[in-house]
C-alpha cells in the first residue's frame, strides 16, 4: 500500500437508548490513502455519519461511546488524543462539510469573517493577511471577492454550499470529510458543486470521504467505495470493481432498485424485501441475512468475515469465505 | 381513453412585498384514466404550488381545470367537499404528512368517516384493514403511532389515507424522495399496482428525473413557473429539445460507469420569479440565448408529434441534433 | 360510535399509563390533590374558625396548639391556610381557566386565519397588553365591582394576552406541518382541524405557561384584595395573607413564611404535575 493517510480499524461504536446498547458501528474498517476520495454509501440509520464525527471524535457522549478499534490519521491514533489536540485537527487538518448549508453557516457574521476566522483560529496570521486569505478562497470556490461582506441569507443554497467548502479548505486539510453535501441540492446546482469540489481535491491535494446515499453521485467523484449496511462495511473497493464486480448480495439489490435513466423501462423495480433491521435488534450472524436472497444456512448463525476477492476488493459474506467454517469457529466474533 | 382531467393555463401568483410572485404562470395539459403525467423541475420552479393548484387546494388566480368536464376552479364549500373524494394528494414527507398524536387506524379512518364513505363501526374497521392490506401494512400495526414506523411504512398509511375515498386521481407530490433506495422501489411498485387495479390517475411530481421516467407516461418539465417542454417519456429522454432540460438530463450523477457523457454545466442560478419581464425565462442561464430570447417569451409549441417545446430555437436544436 | 368512544378513551388510559410512571408528576399529582380535599373539609379539618380573633395571643410562634402560629389579630394561621384554599385554589384554577379559554382560543384563531383575522385579533391583544396586567385587572375589577367571582373574571381576562400570544406562536408551527395540509385535502372542516389536528400538538408550551399562570393569578387575586377590589375580609387567602403579613416579617417571621410556603408547594406540585402531563400526552414520548 502506498501512503496511507486515515486508517480505521475494527471501529466500534455504541449508543445507549433507555438501557439497551446499540452499536450504531460495527467493526468497521476504512483505509483512506492520500489524494484519494472515499465513498461511504448507506441508507439512513446504516452508520455513515456517526462514523465520520468518530474520526472527529464529536460522538456526543452520553449516549455515545467508541467501544473499541483504533483511527490512525498520518500514523497516530486519534482516539488516544487529548480533547485539546483534537480541537487542532479539526477544521485544520480534518475539516468537515456538512449536509445542510442553509444551517452551517452563522446568520448574524459576513461569510468573509467566517472564513478569516478558521484561518486565524488554526494559523498563525494577522487580521488583514486572513482577510486576504479568504477572499481568494472565495475565489476558488467560485464567488467574486467583492462579496465578502455579505451575510449567509444573501446566498442561495448552492452559493452557500460554496461557503462552506471554502471554510472546510481554508487551512488546507489533509482530509475533507463531505456528509451528503449536495443532497439538499437540486440536480443543476450539485452538478456545479460536484465539479468545483473535484476540481479543488486535485488542487488542494486533498484525500476526502465523501458520504452519500447516492450510488450516482459516487461514482462521479470517487476512487474508492465503501458499502456499509447496518454499520458494517460490507463491500469495498475500488469504484470500478464494486460497481462492474459487484459481489455483495446488498450492494447487487441497490443497484437493482435504481430506476434508469436509459434502456428499457421495467414493468416493476427490482426491490429488496424487508427493511433495515432495528439497530436495538441486529440479527444474529450477517445482519443482512433475513433479507438475502442468496442465504446460505451458516449466515444466520455465524458472522460472515473480511474476504478479498482481489487485492482492492473486500467483501464480508459468506459466500465468498473459501471455507466452509465449523460454527463453533464464530464465538470469536 | 377519455380526457379525465384538462388544466388550462393555470396560474398561481403570490402577493409579496417585493412584487408578484409568479409561482405558476399558465401551466396547460391533459391527463386520461389510469395515466400518469410526470412534472419534473428544481426547487423553486411552482410544480407543488401547481399540483396543490390543480385540485383546488390553493386556489387557482388564473386558469381552468376541468374534471370530467366540470371546472372545478370554481368549487366552493359542498361540491369542493365532495371533490374531495374524487381528487387526493400523496404528501412528500412521510414524517410530518402523519398527526403524531393519531394512530394508524385513526388516521385511515378520518376520511372514511367525514365523507361517509362506510357508516357503522363493523364497516368502517373493515374498511380500514382491508385498506391496510392493500397497501401492505400488517394487521397488527392497527394500533401502532407514526413515529414508531420507519419511512415506508408511514408512507403506505399516507397512501391508504389517500385510497381510502376512491380517487380517480391523485397528485403525489415528491412521494418517495424522503425514502432510501431499497424502500422507494418497494413504494414505487405499489403505487404502480394501485394504479392498474383501480385505473387511478396521477400526477407525479419530483425532481427525481429517473423515477419520473419509470413511472410516467408523459413528462412535463417546469421552469420558473412555466412548462419549457411536454412530451411523452421515451421522446424526452431520447430527443429531447429545450436546452434547460438537456441540461437536467446531462446533471444526473449515473451509476453507469462507461456511459460518460458530456455534462453540460448551467450557469448561475435558478432566477427571481418575482415580476418576470417580456423574456425567456431561462435566457439568464442558456447557453444558446441570443438578443431575441431577452426580448420576447417563447410560448409551449408542438413541434410535430406531440412533443411541446418553448424556446424560439427548438428547430434549429432539433435539426442539429439529428446532424 | 361506541367504538369511537371506547378509542378515545383507550388513548387517555394510555397517557394514564405513562403519567403514572413518572414519579414526580404523581408526587404532584397527590399534593394537588390533598390541597383539594383540605378546601372541600376545611371546617372538618380546621382547628379553629377562620374568624376566631383573640388579641391577648396575637403574633404567637408556632407551638402545638397553634401549629403555625397566630397572626397580629391572634387568629391561627393554619386554620385560616386551611380555610384559604378555599378561595385561591378557586382563583388559581378559574382565573386560569378563563385565560386559557379565551386567550386559547383567540390565539388559534388567530393564528390559523392568518391576514386580516390574525390582525384585527392580535392588535386587540397588543392593546391589552400594553397595559400592565395588574392594572387590568384592577380597572375590570373595578367596573364590575368587589367579590370572588369578578376577582377571577378580572385575573382571568389579564392574563388573556399571555395565552393569545403563546397560543397563537405554537399553532403557527403546527400549521405549516404537512399534516394539516393532508387534513384539508381529505375535506376536514377547519373547526375540525383545529381542534383534532393542531391543538393537540400546540399544547405542550400552554400547559406549561398555565401552571405557572395559577402562580401569579393567587398573587393577582391578592393585590385585588389587599386594594379592596378582591375578596373582603375577613375571608382568609393565601396571597392575602402573605401582603398583610409582610409588616411583621422582621418581628414576626411565621406569619409571612407560611402562606408563602403553602403557595409555593402549590405551585411546585402543579409545575411537577404540569410537565408530566405533557409529556404523557405526547404518544412520541412513549417507551
Amino acid at each position: 500500500m502506498n501512503d496511507v493517510l486515515l486508517n480505521i480499524e475494527d471501529l466500534v461504536v455504541s449508543y445507549t437508548s433507555g438501557n439497551k446498547k446499540v452499536n450504531a458501528v460495527n467493526r468497521m474498517n476504512i483505509v483512506v490513502e492520500k489524494g484519494e476520495t472515499v465513498g461511504l454509501v448507506g441508507e439512513t440509520g446504516a452508520g455513515k455519519t456517526t462514523t465520520a464525527k468518530a474520526i472527529l471524535r464529536l460522538i456526543p457522549n452520553p449516549p455515545g461511546v467508541i467501544e473499541k478499534g483504533k483511527i490512525y490519521f498520518s500514523n497516530e491514533n486519534l482516539l488516544s488524543k487529548k480533547e485539546s489536540e483534537m480541537r487542532k485537527i479539526r477544521g485544520n487538518k480534518i475539516s468537515m462539510i456538512f449536509q445542510d448549508p442553509m444551517t452551517s453557516l452563522n446568520p448574524v457574521i459576513t461569510i468573509g469573517e467566517q472564513i478569516a476566522e478558521v484561518i486565524r483560529l488554526h494559523q498563525k496570521v494577522s487580521k488583514a493577511k486572513a482577510g486576504i486569505i479568504a477572499c481568494e478562497m472565495l475565489e476558488r470556490v467560485g464567488i467574486p471577492k467583492e462579496r465578502y461582506d455579505e451575510y449567509p441569507h444573501q446566498f442561495s443554497g448552492g452559493m452557500k454550499q460554496r461557503v462552506v467548502i471554502a471554510i472546510a479548505l481554508a487551512c488546507n486539510p489533509q482530509l475533507l470529510i463531505a456528509d451528503e453535501p449536495t443532497t439538499a441540492l437540486d440536480v443543476t446546482i450539485q452538478a456545479q458543486i460536484l465539479e468545483l469540489m473535484h476540481k479543488l481535491k486535485i488542487d488542494f491535494n486533498t484525500s476526502m470521504i465523501m458520504i452519500s446515499h447516492d450510488l450516482g453521485v459516487v461514482a462521479e467523484i470517487c476512487d474508492k467505495v465503501a458499502i456499509i449496511y447496518a454499520g458494517q462495511v460490507v463491500e469495498f473497493g475500488t469504484v470500478k470493481d464494486v460497481y462492474k464486480n459487484t459481489a455483495h448480495p446488498y450492494t447487487k439489490g441497490l443497484f437493482a432498485a435504481i430506476p434508469s435513466i436509459k434502456g428499457d423501462r421495467l414493468k416493476r423495480l427490482f426491490y429488496i424485501p424487508g427493511l433495515m433491521p432495528d439497530p436495538t435488534n441486529i440479527p444474529n450472524g450477517c445482519p443482512f441475512s433475513p433479507r438475502c436472497s442468496s442465504k446460505l444456512d451458516i449466515c444466520e448463525k455465524c458472522a460472515p468475515k473480511d474476504t478479498y476477492i482481489n487485492e482492492n476488493h473486500l467483501v464480508r459474506c459468506h459466500l465468498y469465505e473459501e471455507k466452509e467454517r465449523e460454527l463453533d469457529l464464530c464465538q470469536s466474533y | 381513453m377519455p380526457v379525465l382531467l384538462k388544466v388550462e393555463g393555470i396560474k398561481k401568483h403570490f402577493k409579496t412585498p417585493g412584487g408578484t410572485l409568479h409561482a405558476v404562470d399558465g401551466v396547460s395539459f391533459e391527463l386520461e384514466r389510469g395515466k400518469t403525467i410526470g412534472i419534473v423541475g428544481e426547487s423553486g420552479c411552482g410544480k407543488s404550488t401547481l399540483g396543490r393548484a390543480v385540485i383546488n387546494l390553493i386556489p387557482a388566480t388564473g386558469g381552468k381545470v376541468l374534471f370530467k368536464g366540470k371546472d372545478i376552479t370554481a368549487f366552493k364549500g359542498k361540491n369542493l367537499h365532495s371533490l374531495r373524494k374524487d381528487m387526493q394528494m400523496i404528501f412528500q414527507d412521510p414524517f410530518s404528512s402523519l398527526n403524531p398524536r393519531m394512530t394508524v387506524s385513526e388516521i385511515i379512518r378520518e376520511p372514511i368517516v367525514e365523507h361517509k364513505i362506510k357508516t357503522g363501526n363493523r364497516e368502517i374497521e373493515e374498511e380500514i384493514n382491508i385498506l391496510m392490506e392493500t397497501v401492505g401494512l400488517a394487521s397488527r400495526l392497527y394500533h401502532a403511532y407514526p413515529h414508531e414506523l420507519d419511512g415506508g411504512r408511514r408512507q403506505r398509511i399516507g397512501i391508504a389515507r389517500a385510497l381510502a375515498l376512491n380517487p380517480d386521481f391523485i397528485v403525489c407530490d415528491e412521494p418517495v424522495s424522503a425514502l432510501d433506495v431499497s424502500i422507494q422501489s418497494q413504494i414505487l411498485n405499489l403505487m404502480q399496482d394501485l394504479q392498474e387495479e383501480k385505473k387511478i390517475a396521477y400526477m407525479f411530481i419530483t425532481h427525481d428525473l429517473s423515477v419520473v421516467r419509470h413511472m410516467s407516461d408523459d413528462i412535463a418539465v417546469m421552469y420558473l413557473g412555466v412548462v419549457v417542454e411536454k412530451c411523452s417519456v421515451d421522446k424526452l429522454f431520447q430527443s429531447q429539445l429545450h436546452p434547460y432540460t438537456k441540461a437536467l438530463l446531462s446533471s444526473i450523477p449515473s451509476t453507469d460507469l462507461d456511459f460518460k457523457k458530456s455534462r453540460i454545466i448551467l450557469k448561475g442560478e435558478i432566477t427571481s420569479p418575482i415580476n418576470p419581464g417580456d423574456e425567456c425565462r431561462f435566457a439568464a442561464r442558456c447557453n444558446y440565448a441570443t438578443d431575441k430570447c431577452f426580448k420576447e417569451t417563447p410560448v409551449l409549441r408542438d413541434i410535430g408529434g406531440y412533443h411541446y417545446v418553448a424556446c424560439h430555437y427548438a428547430e434549429n436544436l432539433q435539426k442539429g441534433d439529428s446532424a | 360510535m361506541s367504538k369511537d368512544n371506547k378509542q378515545k378513551r383507550g388513548q387517555f388510559k394510555e397517557a394514564w399509563i405513562r403519567l403514572r410512571i413518572n414519579r414526580a408528576a404523581m408526587f404532584g399529582l397527590s399534593v394537588i390533590i390533598l390541597l383539594i380535599i383540605m378546601a372541600v373539609f376545611a371546617p372538618l379539618i380546621a382547628p379553629y374558625g377562620y374568624d376566631e380573633q383573640h388579641l391577648k395571643m396575637a403574633n404567637l410562634l408556632p407551638s402545638w396548639r397553634h401549629l403555625m402560629g397566630t397572626d397580629n389579630f391572634g387568629r391561627d394561621i393554619f386554620s385560616r391556610i386551611i380555610y384559604g384554599s378555599r378561595v385561591s385554589l378557586q382563583v388559581g384554577f378559574i382565573a386560569v381557566g378563563i385565560g386559557v379559554l379565551i386567550g386559547g382560543t383567540l390565539g388559534s384563531i388567530s393564528a390559523y386565519y392568518g391576514g386580516i383575522v390574525d390582525n384585527v385579533i392580535m392588535r386587540f391583544i397588543d392593546t391589552l397588553l400594553a397595559i400592565p396586567g395588574t392594572l387590568l385587572a384592577i380597572s375590570i375589577a373595578a367596573a364590575l365591582g368587589p367579590g370572588l367571582t369578578n376577582a377571577m373574571i378580572a385575573v382571568g381576562v389579564g392574563t388573556v394576552p399571555t395565552y393569545a400570544r403563546v397560543v397563537r406562536a405554537s399553532v403557527l408551527t403546527v400549521k405549516e406541518q404537512e399534516f394539516i395540509e393532508a387534513a384539508k385535502c381529505i375535506g376536514v372542516k377547519d373547526y375540525k382541524i383545529i381542534i383534532k389536528h393542531i391543538l393537540p400538538n400546540a399544547m405542550a408550551p400552554l400547559i406549561v405557561q398555565a401552571t405557572l399562570g395559577v402562580a401569579s393569578a393567587i398573587l393577582s387575586a391578592a393585590a385585588l384584595s389587599f386594594i379592596g377590589l378582591g375578596i373582603q375580609p375577613p375571608t382568609p387567602e393565601w396571597g392575602a395573607m402573605l401582603s398583610a403579613g409582610r409588616v411583621y416579617i422582621r418581628d414576626y417571621w411565621h406569619i409571612v413564611t407560611f402562606p408563602g410556603v403553602t403557595i409555593m408547594i402549590t405551585i411546585f406540585s402543579l409545575n411537577l404535575f404540569g410537565d408530566g402531563l405533557r409529556d404523557a400526552l405526547d404518544p412520541r414520548l412513549k417507551r
